[in-house]
């Protein structure tokens, strides 16, 4: 069974789509026992992350999390989540992924015409499998975001918006993308494909 | 890089497609989740739903159908028409939709933008701004451009920005349904603020669609009959985009 987290952040709908459209079966649950239970876990996201990382504590699932087996895939938001900290709302994080989330404008000199949010269709590079497998480099996926992880140790891929960030994170059985997956077509059906194949 | 985005509007009415020319004659072109699913297919970027129903009941079957388009369609989709308060946007955030615009409710009651951001996120609201050129002044108009205001693009644009909009939807009303191109200049103008400008109204070529990519500096083109009638396919669109050197996703 597949268990996306549910911990009030709005908008699983999207995430839940996609899996049917996989056709994979998943239930919706902030429940510990069901997550440790789970073959797989999808932590999503969408809004502010210290208020998101809070809803994670109320729920103590800011020391399940960390802890699970299982493959685990945080999306966006879900993803910044498992980094260090993020400097939205000065959030201290799981620490799962050994990087800091910062704004995409922290740290540029000068940005003349960089928009944010970073909204719309941008290419990833330097993929590594196995959440990659089959996608061409340059691949287009879907951003919606203000805030992203710099690139370290645990990156799988990278997109360039003013500066280079962490399109995707992994370690261990620790999968994270900035991007949405289940909003980038047929690109994102094979990513989120390749997850559900993952070997426990 | 980041890509620009090609983006089919479809024009809802007691959920079915149509599309109007100046909003007015409005003919049927199918079903809308078959039709935004064909586009997805095809490579648009995005899909944009505008329920254009008058009654209470066209609105419940829009909400449905937004369900619909949802379970179905894998890329991002926008949805507006007659969100004129946070339930509206909440109702439709939860039927499954990723963005909202508001137009005419916005223009009534600004703080409207403000309200939906503060609950949901910059990036969940799109201000949708019609305005037409009235002794050489950028009017902004509502109901279909039937209606002028007191309020200047540029200005109100810029407010909308300063409220909370995460991006800019613009039709020019004189352009809009004459295939005739968009006015550029106005585009690059508005480029100059901090989020994302969609371009809409008045394609009628693919020399046009290019035109407001660069000169005009939008991040992205909206349009209907020509995708609808399928005049420019957008295969042979975005293709024909990335002869140009403009950087689209294929």
């Amino acid at each position: 069974m597949i268990a996306v987290v549910d911990y009030d952040t709005g908008n699983l709908r999207s995430v839940a789509d996609a899996l049917r459209r996989a056709g994979a079966e998943f239930t919706l649950t902030a429940d510990a026992t069901l997550l440790r239970r789970a073959d797989r876990v999808i932590l999503p996201g969408v809004g502010e992350a210290s208020s998101a990382m809070a809803k994670l504590r109320e729920r103590g699932l800011d020391a399940v999390l960390p802890t699970l087996t299982c493959p685990v895939l945080g999306i966006c938001i879900g993803m910044q989540l498992m980094c260090l900290s993020s400097e939205e709302g000065d959030a201290s994080c799981l620490g799962i992924f050994p990087t800091r989330v910062r704004h995409l404008r922290t740290g540029l000199a000068e940005t003349p015409g960089l928009k944010v949010p970073h909204v719309g269709w941008n290419t990833i590079e330097g993929l590594q499998t196995p959440l990659f497998e089959g996608l061409p480099e340059e691949s287009y996926v879907y951003y919606v975001h203000s805030f992203a992880a710099d690139p370290c140790a645990a990156t799988i891929a990278t997109t360039e918006y003013g500066r280079q960030f962490s399109a995707a994170l992994a370690r261990d059985n620790f999968y994270g993308t900035q991007f949405h997956p289940e909003k980038s077509g047929a690109a994102g059906a094979t990513i989120i494909g390749n997850f559900l194949k993952l070997q426990r | 890089m980041l890509a620009k985005r090609i983006i089919p509007c479809l024009d809802i009415r007691d959920g079915q497609t149509v599309k109007g020319i100046h909003f007015e004659g409005l003919r049927q072109v199918g079903d809308p989740v078959e039709l935004g699913a064909k586009y997805a297919s095809q490579g648009a970027d995005e899909l944009v739903y505008l329920d254009i129903s008058a009654s209470e009941e066209g609105r419940r079957t829009f909400t449905d159908l937004v369900t619909r388009i949802a379970a179905r369609i894998d890329i991002p989709f926008t949805v507006g028409g007659g969100i004129a308060s946070v339930e509206d946007a909440g109702r439709l955030l939860d039927a499954g939709a990723d963005k909202v615009t508001v137009n005419s409710a916005a223009v009534r009651n600004p703080a409207l933008i403000d309200a939906i951001a503060a609950k949901y996120g910059s990036q969940f609201i799109v201000a949708a701004i019609d305005a037409r050129q009235v002794d050489g002044r950028w009017v902004v108009t509502t109901h279909g451009g039937k209606r002028p205001t007191e309020r200047e693009l540029f200005t109100w644009a810029r407010e909308t920005v300063e409220r909370g909009a995460g991006e800019i939807l613009f039709t020019s009303m004189d352009h809009d349904g004459t295939k005739n191109g968009y006015p550029c200049e106005t585009f690059a103008r508005l480029a100059e603020l901090p989020v994302p400008i969609i371009a809409s109204g008045g394609a009628g070529t693919i020399d046009h669609i290019a035109e407001v990519l660069t000169r005009g500096r939008a991040d992205a083109a909206l349009a209907a009959s020509i995708f609808h009638y399928d005049e420019i396919p957008i295969p042979v669109l975005k293709r024909a985009l990335n002869q140009r050197g403009i950087t689209v996703r294929l």
